[in-house]
Order: structure tokens, then sequence, then C-alpha cells
């Protein structure tokens, strides 16, 4: 099989990489119970582009995104955010890293329950010490639709809106980019098409850049890219996807899969 | 359910770790108490026992207590011819004649040997072979002579001193040289208990100690085939009316029966404070308890959902409680036969030597410590037990994320505020009474502690409210620290509780302790006018001087008016009173009474004054004729001259010294007063000194001096009260702990998403421990203002009876013990903030 080399067909798109990993591999375990779950994955993501990765349970979806975020350490490779090289950092400066330039939403509890909605919002900042940029703020804010409930504690809004509150403040520190781990995995298919069509419009209108992991082809079709993953190596790319069409590839790796 | 209950506990290792913790220091103190106490009166009923074998009768004076016809002072000693009587007695094999009393012994540079609480003189009786058999020489030989005296062991060492040194000895006040000759060791209970012990010739010591061929005691061996009873029976036959004999059988148990009392008394105080340990585990275990259940409550409802019964499920929570308990009993046991060896041999380290013995772990220590454990366990598990099993079924079907609920508080604020309302008009109703109103606050006090406890969730939210301020500039972790803390209202409440218990304790005690010791301070010195008192030394100040004392300090040229206190018994209306000599001439100068009627000038001849409560007793006024019976047994009359304002320190009747001299056997002043040109200098304090011989058995002391005997004894017992305390204080950071091990645990995944999204280690672990130092200084405040309070309603309570009383509060020890909570907050968050800090943040987003 072969990778997509990045960059090819971008005439239109600013090609400055957001994020970029080159030959990232992670380990588990050693010996007898060695498990690869990345596999030397070079991969980049462009700003200003919604980007999805997909691929079946344990392909390694989770575990490059949390690689290329800063969450999780890698075996080799180096991965980059910007032009800052991740695996230098130590966990304090790796941290102010996250604080400042990465915008996180997460499948589940995403929020925290003492602090109402635009206290979660600003939270990133606040840890940061930063006074929030009001204008942009209140854009946000906006566009998330989440204007009345600002004062709202997290269990007094539905599981839609505390996503978008965690869209909102992965938004409102303007980060360079975006990982969002199955933002859609717990909510139904109406939340989740807003929740997506917001991250769309981020990237579309405010030229954010945004990487999210789904095993949904229906969310994936929200992206302007989809990279599909399979035994910890990228094995497809297409771009400005159909849900069909990543429902076709996603059925042709399981095919694969099975027969191999 | 037996086998879930055990699995569970297998599986909750670490959350039940510090609740057995708790319950074990709870039982390990009492076992510990009790070990220790059995062993220590153990060991000084065998070394009493002891002390009593080689007496078979013992023969002492005796005065008929309803016998109003003889003479009101202290009953005869034995003569020598009740001794030569009991030697004839058939059966007698020997007989020794005792005489003791104060001996103080001086160390080389001048100071008290031994610490003071026990320093006897005794004489030494030889037998028929030459030898005492009280006694064993081990050095040198027994004193035969005047100016000769043999020392205990310990005290030779103590001091320094071999066969042929000088030491420097003193009994009722003039200092004596004297040779030490000899060496000795001996069974003799006070000196096994680290008090020191002279010995002198018989003749000497009667001298010193009695009139001369007196005895104290005198002790009868029975001869081969004599019993104790028989003999005593035929020494019975010829003791004179005021002499009787007892046998040494029946001494020694009553004495065995004295110290088993004195220290069931001392295991009662440890136990209460065990108690105290055991009540604020109590907190910590229903605090585990609870969320042991809310954290299964899926778990539980699915038990009840396929059929087990709400008391089946009440009863695995249970049995999971006993297992704890036993486990913790168990090991408590263990730990506290530990603290009961450990605390003997620190006593035996710290110089107040106790006998030899072994170690006495008997079935009563294990059963109570078992039992203890096991039921303090399973009744602070009651609770949450009787919640699981309020689960429904259908709970199990649910995604459970319950928000904390603060609805049943409407019931339990209300249940709070009336318990603490009862409370509080309880204790104030008891303040308002005076001593009788001790059972009113006492339980006032208990109902108060346990209303503010139940309405401590409604408090902790105003309360840390309060200290935003503080925390804001902490920044976001100070805030979410915050918020952590007011989140479960109930654990809160229930670890602040636990601190609460002990600072409540440590507070109103110190408050107590502070005011007392200014009332007894001002009682003791606010009277008194002169410079300097002078008094024999040791613990009592009771001790007898001298007259030569007052004499030699009345002629020194620096002294402008002296005094002493002259105390004689009298029998006025068939009751013993006493009599203080003074002298009528200076006492105006050295003692400021207030007098209600007449004055203290010209106090002479058979002129007296008398206290106010006496005074109205006997309907005595200025004027009034007193008729009495003197110690010697003659009889008189005393006129009132002046009623004066008594106190704990002076009252009674007052009159010159020269008047009551005549008619004491023995005379014997109990302090001397002192006025000097100088006033209280060090310069003129020597001046005494010297003059008094620089003798080691007397106190020249200033009024600051009294200020601060009286200081120091109540630091004593207050640093033994903080001491005692310092466990439940110990019990109450386990809790602080466990609250912050399980908010750490329950929040692992806000913990992970906050570290994800910027928050570093740092950030976390104050957060952790903000939150920590927060629910701290909550238990602190409430402690410390509940012990402030209970101290001022002690304290007006003891006032009625102690007019000088006067509250003070001790701000600089109450914000020590402040800044304790906040260690203490501190201290306990170091792990669970650790163990935050290091949390997996992936681990902990992904887990569900």
């Amino acid at each position: 099989m072969t990778t997509t080399p990045s960059g090819v067909e971008t005439a239109a798109r600013p090609t400055t990489a957001a994020a970029r990993a080159t030959d990232l591999s992670k380990v588990y375990g050693q010996g007898e119970t060695q498990v690869i779950a990345l596999d030397a994955v070079s991969v980049e993501f462009r700003q200003a582009e919604f980007t999805a990765i997909m691929g079946p349970s344990g392909s390694g979806k989770s575990t490059l995104m949390h690689c290329m975020a800063g969450l999780d350490t890698v075996s080799s490779g180096s991965t980059r955010i910007g032009d800052v090289e991740l695996t230098a950092l130590k966990d304090k400066k790796l941290t102010q890293l996250r604080r400042d330039k990465i915008g996180f939403i997460f499948q589940a509890f995403n929020l925290l329950p003492t602090l109402n909605a635009i206290e979660n919002i600003t939270l990133p900042m606040d840890i940061a010490g930063r006074k929030a940029d009001q204008a942009w703020l209140d854009r946000v804010v906006e566009t998330v639709g989440l204007s009345g409930r600002l004062k709202h504690r997290p269990n007094q809004l539905s599981g839609g809106q505390q996503q978008r509150v965690a869209v909102a403040r992965a938004l409102a520190g303007k980060p360079d980019i975006i990982f969002a781990d199955e933002p859609t995995g717990n909510l139904d298919s109406r939340s989740g098409a807003e929740v997506l069509g917001f991250l769309r419009n981020s990237v579309r209108e405010l030229g954010q850049t945004v990487v999210m992991v789904t095993h949904d082809p229906v969310a994936a079709s929200y992206a302007d890219r989809v990279v599909f993953l399979a035994d910890g190596r990228i094995v497809d790319e297409l771009h400005d996807p159909t849900a069909e069409a990543v429902l076709d590839r996603m059925k042709r790796f399981d095919a694969k899969g099975r027969t191999s | 359910m037996l086998r879930t209950a055990l699995r569970n506990v297998l599986a909750h290792k670490a959350r039940l770790l510090m609740t057995t913790l708790a319950v074990l220091l709870g039982v390990a103190f009492v076992s510990g108490t009790l070990v220790f106490t059995n062993t220590i009166s153990d060991a000084y009923q065998k070394s009493s026992e002891k002390g009593f074998a080689g007496v078979d009768v013992a023969i002492t004076p005796d005065r008929d207590s309803d016998d109003d016809t003889g003479n009101p002072g202290e009953a005869p000693r034995l003569g020598q011819r009740v001794l030569d009587r009991a030697a004839q007695v058939p059966g007698a094999a020997s007989v020794t004649g005792s005489v003791s009393g104060y001996t103080a012994l001086s160390e080389k540079d001048g100071d008290l040997l031994g610490d003071g609480f026990s320093n006897l003189g005794g004489n030494y009786y030889p037998d028929k072979s030459g030898k005492d058999p009280r006694y064993t020489m081990t050095d040198g030989r027994a004193p035969k002579a005047a100016g000769e005296v043999a020392l205990d062991a310990r005290s030779a060492e103590r001091g320094h001193y071999t066969v042929g040194d000088t030491i420097r000895v003193s009994v009722d006040g003039p200092v004596r040289k004297q040779k030490v000759v000899g060496v000795f060791r001996t069974d003799d209970g006070n000196v096994a208990a680290g008090g020191s012990l002279a010995l002198f010739d018989t003749p000497t010591a009667q001298r010193l100690f009695a009139k001369p061929g007196q005895f104290d005691e005198i002790d009868v061996k029975a001869a081969a085939g004599t019993s104790q009873t028989a003999l005593k029976s035929a020494i019975d036959k010829v003791l004179p009316k005021e002499a009787q004999a007892e046998t040494g059988q029946k001494l020694a148990d009553d004495q065995a029966e004295q110290i088993k009392e004195s220290m069931s008394g001392m295991q009662t105080g440890m136990l209460v404070f065990a108690g105290i340990a055991l009540f604020v585990g109590i907190f910590i275990i229903a605090n585990t308890f609870t969320m042991l259940v809310a954290q299964r409550t899926r778990e539980l409802a699915l038990m009840r959902a396929v059929g087990a019964t709400r008391r089946q499920v009440t009863r695995s929570v249970l049995i999971e409680a006993t297992v704890v308990g036993a486990i913790a009993a168990v090991t408590g046991l263990a730990a506290g036969v530990g603290i009961g060896a450990g605390l003997r041999s620190l006593l035996n380290a710290t110089g107040a030597t106790v006998p030899d013995g072994p170690l006495v772990v008997d079935t009563n220590t294990v059963l109570v410590s078992l039992a203890v454990g096991i039921v303090v366990t399973v009744f602070a598990a009651w609770l949450p037990g009787r919640r699981a099993a309020k689960i429904p079924p259908v709970a199990a079907m649910n995604s459970v994320h319950a928000p904390p609920s603060t609805r049943g508080l409407v019931v339990r604020n209300t249940i709070g505020a009336i318990l603490a309302a009862g409370g509080a008009a309880l204790v104030l109703a008891g303040a308002s009474m005076g001593m009788d109103g001790k059972g009113f606050m006492g339980m006032g006090a208990a109902v108060l502690v346990i209303g503010v406890f139940v309405l401590t969730p409604l408090l902790s939210r105003p309360l840390i409210a309060a200290a935003a301020p503080l925390l804001r500039a902490f920044g976001m972790p100070g805030k979410l620290a915050r918020q952590n803390a007011v989140r479960n209202p109930r654990r809160t409440a229930a670890t602040a509780s636990a601190l609460m218990v002990g600072l409540t304790l440590i507070t109103g005690m110190t408050v107590i302790a502070g005011s007392v010791q200014k009332g007894i301070d001002k009682m003791a010195t606010d009277a008194l006018k002169s410079d300097f008192v002078v008094s024999m030394g040791g613990f009592d100040g009771q001790r007898p001087l001298s007259p030569d004392v007052a004499r030699t300090i009345a002629e020194l040229p620096e002294v402008t008016a002296s005094s002493p206190l002259r105390t004689s018994a009298s029998r006025i209306d068939g009751d013993t009173e006493y009599l203080t000599g003074v002298n009528g001439k200076s006492i105006t100068d050295l003692v400021g009474l207030d007098f209600e009627t007449g004055s203290f000038s010209g106090l002479s001849g058979n002129k007296a004054v008398v206290d106010d409560e006496m005074a109205k007793d006997n309907g005595w006024k200025v004027g009034s004729t007193i008729p009495l019976t003197y110690e010697d047994g003659r009889r008189g009359t005393l006129t009132v001259q002046g009623v004066y304002d008594g106190n704990e320190m002076i009252s009674g009747i007052m009159l010159d010294a020269a008047a009551l001299t005549p008619h004491m056997s023995t005379v014997a002043d109990t302090q001397v007063m002192v006025k000097t040109k100088g006033g209280a200098s060090d310069e003129t304090k020597d001046v005494l000194e010297k003059a008094l011989g620089d003798n080691p058995a007397i106190q020249v002391q200033t009024k600051k001096d009294i200020s601060e005997g009286i200081a120091q004894a109540f630091t004593l017992m207050l640093n033994m009260l903080y001491g005692l305390l310092a466990m439940a204080v110990i019990v109450a950071v386990l809790g602080v702990i466990n609250t912050l091990a399980m908010s750490v645990f329950e929040r692992s995944q806000e913990i992970g998403m906050l570290r994800a999204i910027g928050l570093d280690r740092r950030g976390i672990k104050r957060m952790v421990r903000l939150e920590s130092l927060v629910i701290s200084l909550f238990g602190g405040v409430l402690g410390l203002g509940l012990g402030v309070f209970f101290g001022w309603a002690a304290g007006e309570m003891i006032a009625n009876g102690m007019p000088t009383y006067e509250l003070v509060l001790p701000w600089g020890r109450m914000a020590i013990f402040l800044a304790l909570a906040a260690f203490v907050g501190v201290l306990a968050a170091l792990w669970p903030a650790r163990r935050a800090a290091k949390l997996n943040m992936l681990a902990a987003i992904k887990a569900e």
C-alpha cells in the first residue's frame, strides 16, 4: 500500500503545516506482549483544514492523536506543533504548549461540573492567568449558540449543549490546532450534526485547524480530508469525502482485514 | 453475602486503609492504656509486697477519731515502751522501730537532689545480727553516730556521692553537713519509684523527725510457726490505747488496693482520651463506607434486582465493616502492647523509675480491645449500610452520575439547628448556675457539638466562601479547590468535624487553664504585700519549716518586716479547726486582706481575725468570743477583732503567733513572709538564701517566682493534655487524607481533562493541597469557635467559686492552633496531591 504524500494537490489551500509527525512509532509492552500501536507514521495536518482520522478499533487512531497532541509520549520518531518539537519537551513545557497552542474536545467528561458554561469556556485562559479576548469570545459563543446559557452549570445543559461548550472552550484560546477525540460519540445524531457543523464552520469561517478522531463515516464526511489508519499505519486518504465514500473505504479495510 | 462482602474488602484495600488505620490507632490507644496501667500497677504491687515481706505485724499510732476529749493535735508517737513490750510478746522473733520524715539532700552544686516528689529520710535499725533487714549495704557501712548518713544507690549515683564524701542535708530548715558512710539497696516503694532516701542512726533520726525515743511505726517479725494473725492478737493485748496493730498481709493488701485505685483513676483518664480518638474515628469510618456505598450504587442495585433483600444489602455492608474492624482491632491490639511497653521505657528514660516487672496483657485487655474495634466500626458503618439498602433496584439500569444532593440537607439543618440551640441553651444555663451546673454544661456541650456537627454541611458554604478572596491569590487552582471543597458538603463536613472535635477540646482546655491560672495567680499574689515567701521545697509546699528560719530572717538587717504562718489544730464546738499564728505586729505590712469589719492592727494576746464565711456560719461578729481547745488540750477563748474576705489561699482563724506557740508540741511553720528594704531583688534574695545556709530544701520565692511556679504547673498539665489529644488530631489527619484520596479517585477524569487542557502538575498539586487546607481550616475555625465558647462558659461556672477568675483568651496559642490546622491540611494533602499529579491523563480521560 502507498501513503499519499501530503501537500500534493493543495494548490488552493495554504500549505503550512499546523502539526506534523515524522516516522512516529508507539510501542506498548516488551517482548512477547509487545504491541505496536503506531508503526513509523508520517502525517501532516495543514492549517485551516478539517482533518478526520478514521480506522477500526485498535488501528491506532486515538494513539496517533494523543501523541501528536502531547498527551502521550512516543517511542521513536518526531512530532511537531508548528515549529515546536514535542518529543524534546519536558512535562511542564508540554503542559504550557497544550494550554496555549492546542484545543481539546473529548468524547465525554469535557467540563468541570463546578464551573458554569462561560467559566468552563475560559478555563484554559484562567489557568494561564490570561485575559480572554472579549470580542473573540463573544463571537465564539455566538457561533456555537450558547449566548443564553452562559451561567448554566453543565448538569443544567443537554449533552449537545455540553459538547458545544467544549467546542467553544477549544476555540476561545485561538489555538494553533484543535484535537477532537470522538466528539460526537455520546451524542444523538442531531446534536452530533450541530457540533460537527460548528467544527466545520470554525475551520471555514474562523480559519481554525481541526483534527478529529472518529469511527463514524457521517462525522468524517464533515471533514476536508480523511486519513485512514489500520494496524498502526496510514493506509489511505480521501479529500472532500462524502459519508458513502468513507463507508465504502471502511468496508474495504474490513474485508481486507478478514481475508488477509 | 459473606463472600461478596469479603471480596469487597479485598477489592477496596487501599480505600479501606485509612479507615483501618483510624480504628487501629484508637484500639491501640485503648489497649496501650490498659497494658501500661496493668503493667505498672502489677509492678508496684509486687514491689510493695516485697516491701512488706519482712513485716508480719505493724504497730502504728492511733487516735480514736470519735474521741473529742483528747488533744486536738497530732496523735502521740510510739514510745520505746511499746517497742519493748512488743518484743516480749510470745511469737515475736524480732522488732524494728522506724521513724521517717522529709529529708532534702543537696547535690554538689547546692540544688535539690532528686525531683522533689519523694525526698525521705529514715533510720537504720540494726537487729540482733547488727543488720537492718530492710536495707542491704552495697558499699561502706551503716550509719552509727550523729553526723553520719547512708544514701540509696540511685541517689548516690545521681549526685555523684561516694563513701567518705560530705553531703548537705536538711530536714526542717537548718542545713546539716553529714558524712556519707554507706550506700544501700532497698525494696522500699518510694525509692523504687525514683524517690531519694537517706538513713541515719536511730537516735539521730528520732531527734530529727520526732521526739527522742519515739517511733512512727514498729514492725514485728513473727517467729517460725507463729501466724500473722496469732501474733497480732498477742500484740493487741499489750498495746496502749493510742496504738494499733495490723498484719503485714493486710497492709500489703491495703496498699495494693490503693495502688489499684490510683492506677484506675489514671486508666480512666487515659481511656477518656482514647474514647475521643475513637469518636473522631467514627466520622472517618462513616465517611469511607458512605463513599464505598455510593461508588457501588449500581452493583448494589443489581444485587437488589436479582433478588437480594434490603436486609441482605445492609448486612453485606456490615459484614464488610466487621472484617475491617476485626483486622484493625487485632493489629491495634498488637500495636497497643507495643505502646504499653514503650511508655514504660519512656517513663524509665525520663527518670520516673517504675519498678521492673513483666508486661501484663490480660484477657480483659484483649477482649475490650477487640470489642471496641469491631463495635465502633460496625456502629459507624450502620448508617451507610442503611442507605445502601434504600438504593432502588432500578438504579442498576440507569447510568448513575448523581449530582451531589443538597435536598436532604433541609431536614438535617433543621435538626442541627434545634440541637445546637438546645445545647447552647443548656451550656448557658449551666454557666449561670455555678458549680451545680456541671451536669447541665456537660450535657449541653455534648448536644451542642453534635448539633454543630449536624450543621457543618450548611456552615461549610458560607465559611469556605469567606476564604475565597485568599484563594483567589492562587489563581485557577485556588478557585477549583474552593469549589471542590463544597462539592460534597456532607463529606467535607464529616472530615472537618473530625478535626473540629480535637481542636475544640484543645482550645477549650487552653482557655480554661489559662484563665484559672490567672485566677490562682491573682489569688496567690494579690493579697501578698511581702517581697519574699520562704517555704520548704517539694510539690506540696506544706512541709514544716523550723522556727529557726523565721528567727534567722527576722534578725537580718535587710528585713523590715517578717511573719511566719504557724498552723496548729484546735477544737471549736467539737470540730477541728486550724489556727494560724502570724506576727501580729508586722502582718499588716505583709498581707493585704480586705476586711469587712475590724482590722489586723494590734493583733495580740487572745485577739483573732476570722474569714467572712466562717464568721457567717458561726454567727461571729467583731467582739464575739470563741471558746476553744488548743492542741495541747488547754482551753481558752479568742475574741474576734476583724472579719476578712477569705479565699482558697487565705482563710480561717488568725492570731498572734506568740499566743499560739506555747500550745504547740512541735513548733513548725508552713512559710515565712518577708519584706525587705531593697524590695524583691536578686541581691536581696541571695542575702536571704545565704543567711539560711544555701539550703537545698528551702525555697525563697518572690511574687514573680510564685507566678512562674504556678504557670509551670499549668504548662505541665496542658502539655500532658495536648499529648493525649494529639491522638485525636492524628486520627483526624487520617480522615483528611482519606477524603482527599477519595476525591482524587472520584475526580480522576476531571483531573485528566485539566491536565490535557493545560493545568500543569504543580497546578494539580496546588489544587488538591488548597482543598485540603480549606477543609482543615474550616474544621479549625469551628473548633476554635466552639472551644472558646466552652472555655468561656466553663469559666463563668468556675468564676462563681473563684472571685479572682478572669477570662484569658490565649490569642497567640489560638493562632498556633489555626496554623496547626493549616499544617494538618498541607500534611494530609501530600500523598493525595502527588497521586493526583501523577495520574495518567489518558487513562483518566478514557475511563468511564
